[in-house]
């Protein structure tokens, strides 16, 4: 059998150590009427057999080459440098434990420690965490700070925020009694206003403006950010929002079928103590070395237990990992190119794509980055014609948002080179 | 060893990675975005080369233990080998290239996947469904509680406690309190079991559910399960499992059997999904006919071997994450299972309660046994013995350190002073745990003769114990505007 | 000298008049531990009997504060801010935490020295 170690002899002479005949005297004390004679499960297989098995799997599905992906709403084809799997594959990363031993896990926390001054850097805030599980339970927690800090329970959705986010955020609101509201305007209830920068939809929202309203009502500013973006954009920071959040699966992460991926959150220094999850800081030993702990665990669940803000218990630190070696790699001035190169590209698309005929921009008088929303005639089927082509087409909004009939949004980045715009032109115009 | 911070190797000068040019027509950002839009100062970002990154990051990894290399004996935690064929598996351009938002027409093979791992998770556990979306343990007992809340509120009846053993891992209270509940404890005997008289007088129509796990936190098998449920079911309430300890009983029984409601499980204990440093993870529940109604949107169906996702689930408790799960690691838990199939998985629990068992005898004159045998997966031993030398539970585990050993958990279950847990799994051979047993009699030995040695340590490791009171301090200092040095992240122009 | 009364929860409390002063006592520092945070309320906060004011933080352990009577806020000791390690140093006297007006009698079941002994005999272990 695979994966195991004791032979027969191993059993035996531990058996008699024990003074037991079998290892089912180890199992009296559960009740026989329980015990079940095996588990309703195939046998075993080898190795080659279990990976011809999932190579299957594999098989049956379709991917759709990078360039020529151009769906995103949240996930997104990206270059990712080698130096990203050549750091997360080492065993010494992806086996490790939690650090709760920081003198043997110094490599993880120095590296999270890393990621935390990365984030906090894009996102010009002072603090950010060790990470979150993905950019929609980031919002969840975010809200649940400010539902904390200001004793308010209404949080204000502003825009289009990532239909899957709101979901998420509903769901985790439900269990303290937090209302969501779509709207604009914040109130005397209200603890936070949250918005997507760009939105759902691609396009630039005005955040100073959506930043100060809330701060006028006494509710905290939420800023839902696309990370690269923010090597172009003003971060939440110059704009004066109380909390960032994210998904940072474009910073060297394959799409993966939606996961796993990873959050991230960062905030002023007022609100530092309530952030949720772990958080990394430096310590010094006898002899005066620096080191790297994990911090403030006071707020954690295994020590508040009922009263911590969050029950969250782990981070998502190789997917962290992964994202620093990638901000690391790309430093700002590569991370500005990424940003720059796929907003030109993104535009030059738009400009060739609104010349098809019956197709528009769908909201003219808005700026975007990469991302950006066409009405279209017939979008059922532009995604069937270029998926026959052997292109990812873009997504049809109105799935969740049935004002936007019609509407689709295109991505493109720095993977879609020149000759794929021409050839999802071309397929388009066919 | 040392290594800096890749910010403080920085130069401003340092050559920019070679990146593809935009090779179109189109204005640049800052001739279409106004000023306000764009950013002003830029990130503080590293400059580094791809040499220097590969050494930082190579160097740094030189400074973590880690299961590849070192015997993890973390009580509640199965730090059992992560099999290497996982990591191909997972690795697959048909499963790391597929957009979520593809058709499902296109994603038959990764839905097919799901299905059948949530199958074999049934098999396992003994449950009707499982749930395949929540991302780590916490967030799967988070989604448990939601759905018995919901399923409750269906029945309009109003529950409004959770009851929650005093040995239990923090992270209960804290699900529950999260999802709305107020937190009763229930206090276990002398052997760590649940006192079924204390669990009579809490249980109440007010009662929404008992979180338990089995075997429980000291590695016992809680003999009176089938008796607790019955009297928790009497009442209206259900019975949640946390799966942190389901590597003691695989093939041999099943919490589905005992009477449990919603099984929570972590694939990145009992199903090998490597820890990475602190995830990802993920934590699938299993759930009883009652409760598959409320299951998060959206499941995985099949029918006439087309598989789909179903959205129209009235009932549901919604999202608990964006997309369907931690699918990279859904797809390293199945190559687990179908690799090791009903017959290793069994085989595995048993070789996990024999090492135990053995591991615990090697050790019983050497460190106080406060509950008598046998045990399943795991056992609790107390460092309570060596107080009259001043040692603790804590300078046992760094002195395990020394000696290449990760340190079990110490000061868990909160009912055991100076406790230390030990699980060593299947995968550690007969000559590991006698090593660890040596270094175990080596250090209680070391307690009588040399106990500031023990105080200590480590002495072998990049860093001898650090001080957490002393950043603890300076956190807060800064927190409160005392002091500008964050402590929390690196800033430029400080250490 | 004032007498000191103390609680189960481990707070103390010393009665001068209509003021009370506030804080937790030695067996209560030497389990949680190095003293790094206190959440504390600002003056003129109204507290109930019980009701719980804020929390003392060591870096392992986070403990709620329980008001011994029922008060205004008149001071809080805001030394703990920059050293908190007061609590541990000397927790009955810089060590204090709050001083409050009293709004009502002293609660009748407000521990003495032995009976407060008896108290820490039981929960230590």
């Amino acid at each position: 059998m695979p994966y195991l170690v004791h032979t027969e002899e191993d059993r035996a002479s531990m058996l008699d150590s024990i003074g037991a005949h079998s290892i089912d005297d180890l199992l009296v004390d559960i009740p026989e009427s329980l015990r079940i004679a095996a588990l309703d499960l195939p046998d075993g297989l080898s190795e080659y057999e279990t990976m011809s098995q999932i190579a299957s799997l594999a098989a049956r599905n379709r991917v759709f080459p990078d360039r020529l992906t151009f769906r995103g709403g949240g996930v997104y084809r990206r270059f990712i440098p080698a130096a990203v799997a050549a750091v997360t594959s080492k065993p010494e990363f992806y086996t490790a434990y939690t650090p709760y031993q920081p003198e043997a896990s110094q490599g993880t926390l120095q590296a999270i420690f890393e990621f935390q001054t990365l984030i906090a850097e894009l996102t010009a805030l002072d603090v950010a965490n060790a990470s979150l599980y993905d950019g929609a339970t980031a919002v969840a927690e975010a809200a649940m700070m400010a539902h904390i800090h200001t004793g308010r329970n209404e949080v204000v959705v502003a825009g289009y925020l990532h239909p899957e986010y709101v979901e998420v955020l509903r769901a985790f609101g439900e269990g303290r009694g937090i209302k969501v509201r779509q709207g604009t305007t914040p109130g005397p209830k209200t603890a936070a206003v949250i918005f997507q920068q760009p939105d759902f939809l691609g396009l630039l929202v005005d955040a100073a403006t959506l930043t100060e309203n809330a701060h006028a009502a006494g509710a905290l500013a939420i800023a839902c950010v696309d990370p690269i973006s923010l090597a172009i954009l003003a971060p939440p920071g110059e704009y004066g929002a109380d909390i960032a959040v994210g998904e940072g699966q474009q910073l060297g992460l394959s799409p993966s079928y939606g996961g796993p991926h990873v959050g991230f959150i960062s905030c002023r220094r007022e609100l530092v103590r309530r952030l949720p999850g772990r958080l990394i800081g430096t310590a010094h030993d006898k002899q005066g070395r620096r080191g790297f702990v994990l911090a403030l665990s006071a707020r954690e669940q295994h020590i508040r237990r009922e009263k911590a803000s969050s029950n969250i218990c782990t981070n998502h630190s190789l997917c962290a990992l992964a994202a620093s070696v990638y901000m690391t790699y790309m430093g700002p001035n590569g991370l500005r190119q990424v940003a720059e190169v796929s907003f030109k590209r993104a535009h030059a698309l738009a400009e060739r794509l609104a010349k098809l005929p019956g197709w528009e921009l769908a909201f003219p008088d808005r700026q975007f980055v990469n991302e950006f929303p066409m009405r279209v005639p017939k979008a059922p089927a532009v995604v069937r014609k270029l998926a026959r082509k052997g292109i990812l087409g873009p997504i049809e909004v109105q799935r969740w948002f049935r004002g936007l009939k019609g509407v689709v949004t295109f991505t493109c980045t720095e993977v879609n080179d020149a000759a794929a715009l021409d050839e999802l032109v071309a397929a388009l115009e066919a | 060893m040392t290594e800096l911070l890749s910010f403080e190797k920085s130069r401003q000068t340092a050559n920019p990675p070679r990146l593809p040019e935009a090779d179109v027509k189109a204005p640049d950002p800052s001739q279409v975005l106004g000023p306000d839009q764009l950013r002003k100062k830029a990130p503080g970002l590293p400059h580094l080369s791809e040499p220097e990154i590969m050494r930082h990051y190579s160097r740094l990894a030189s400074m973590n233990y880690s299961i590849s290399e070192q015997f993890y004996p973390l009580g509640s935690c199965t730090m059992k080998y992560n099999p290497v064929v996982n990591e191909v598996a997972a690795a697959l351009p048909g499963f790391a290239g597929l957009h979520p938002y593809q058709g499902e027409d296109t994603v038959q093979g990764a839905l097919e996947l799901m299905w059948r791992l949530e199958r074999a998770l049934c098999a396992v556990v003994g449950v009707e469904r499982v749930t395949l979306q929540p991302a780590a343990g916490a967030h799967g007992e988070w989604t448990a509680l939601r759905m018995i809340s919901a399923y409750h509120r269906s029945r309009g009846d109003n529950r409004t406690e959770v009851l929650v053993p005093d040995s239990a891992h923090g992270t209960n209270p804290a699900s529950a309190a999260l999802s709305g509940f107020q937190v009763v404890e229930v206090k276990s005997g002398p052997d760590g079991r649940i006192s079924l008289a204390d669990l009579e007088s809490r249980l109440s129509p007010r009662v929404a559910a008992l979180m338990l796990t089995n075997p429980n936190t000291l590695g016992l098998f809680e003999r009176q399960i089938l008796d607790i449920a019955e009297m928790v079911h009497a009442t209206g309430a259900m019975l949640y499992y946390d799966g942190a300890n389901l590597n003691a009983f695989m093939g041999i029984c099943r919490p589905g059997d005992m009477g449990f409601d919603a099984v929570h499980m972590n694939l990145h204990k009992t199903f090998t999904t490597p820890h990475g440093g602190g995830g990802p993870g993920a934590g699938p529940v299993g759930v009883k006919a009652e409760l598959v109604p409320f299951l998060p949107t959206p499941t995985v169906e099949r029918t006439n071997g087309h598989l789909t996702l179903d959205y129209k689930r009235p009932r549901s408790i919604g999202r608990v994450r964006s997309f369907y799960g931690n699918f990279g690691m859904l797809v390293r838990a199945y190559a687990y299972v179908v690799a090791m199939g009903g017959d290793g998985l069994t085989q595995a629990s048993r070789d996990a309660v024999l090492s135990a068992n053995y591991l615990r005898k090697q050790v019983e004159n050497d460190l106080e046994m406060p509950h008598e045998g046998p045990c399943m997966h795991e056992f609790v031993a107390s460092a309570q013995n060596l107080a009259h030398e001043g040692v603790k539970a804590l300078d046992v585990a760094k002195a395990l350190l020394d000696r290449d050993f990760y340190a079990p958990t110490v000061y868990f279950p909160l009912v055991v002073p100076e406790a230390i847990m030990v699980e060593p799994t299947e995968t550690e051979s007969k000559a590991t745990l006698d090593a660890f047993a040596a270094a175990i009699k080596e250090i209680v030995a070391e307690a009588k003769s040399n106990p500031q040695a023990l105080h200590d340590a480590p002495q072998n490791l990049p860093v001898g114990r650090l001080d957490e009171v002393a950043a603890a301090r300076r956190i807060n200092a800064y927190l409160q505007g005392l002091s500008e040095d964050p402590v929390l992240r690196w800033k430029g122009g400080e250490k | 000298m004032a007498d000191r009364r103390y609680t189960k929860t481990h707070e103390w409390v010393v009665v001068d008049g209509k003021t009370v002063t506030v804080g937790i006592t030695d067996f209560a520092q030497s389990q949680l531990g190095d003293v790094v945070f206190l959440e504390l309320p600002s003056a003129g906060r109204k507290l109930a009997e019980r009701e719980s004011f804020g929390v003392v933080e060591s870096v392992k352990a986070a403990s709620d504060l329980y008001s011994p009577v029922a008060g205004r806020v008149t001071a809080v000791n805001d030394k703990l801010t920059a050293n908190p390690e007061l609590v541990n140093s000397d927790p009955y006297g810089d060590g204090w935490i709050l001083k409050l007006e009293l709004t009502d009698d002293l609660p009748s079941d407000l521990l003495d020295a032995a009976a407060y002994k008896q108290v820490t005999e039981a929960s230590a272990h």
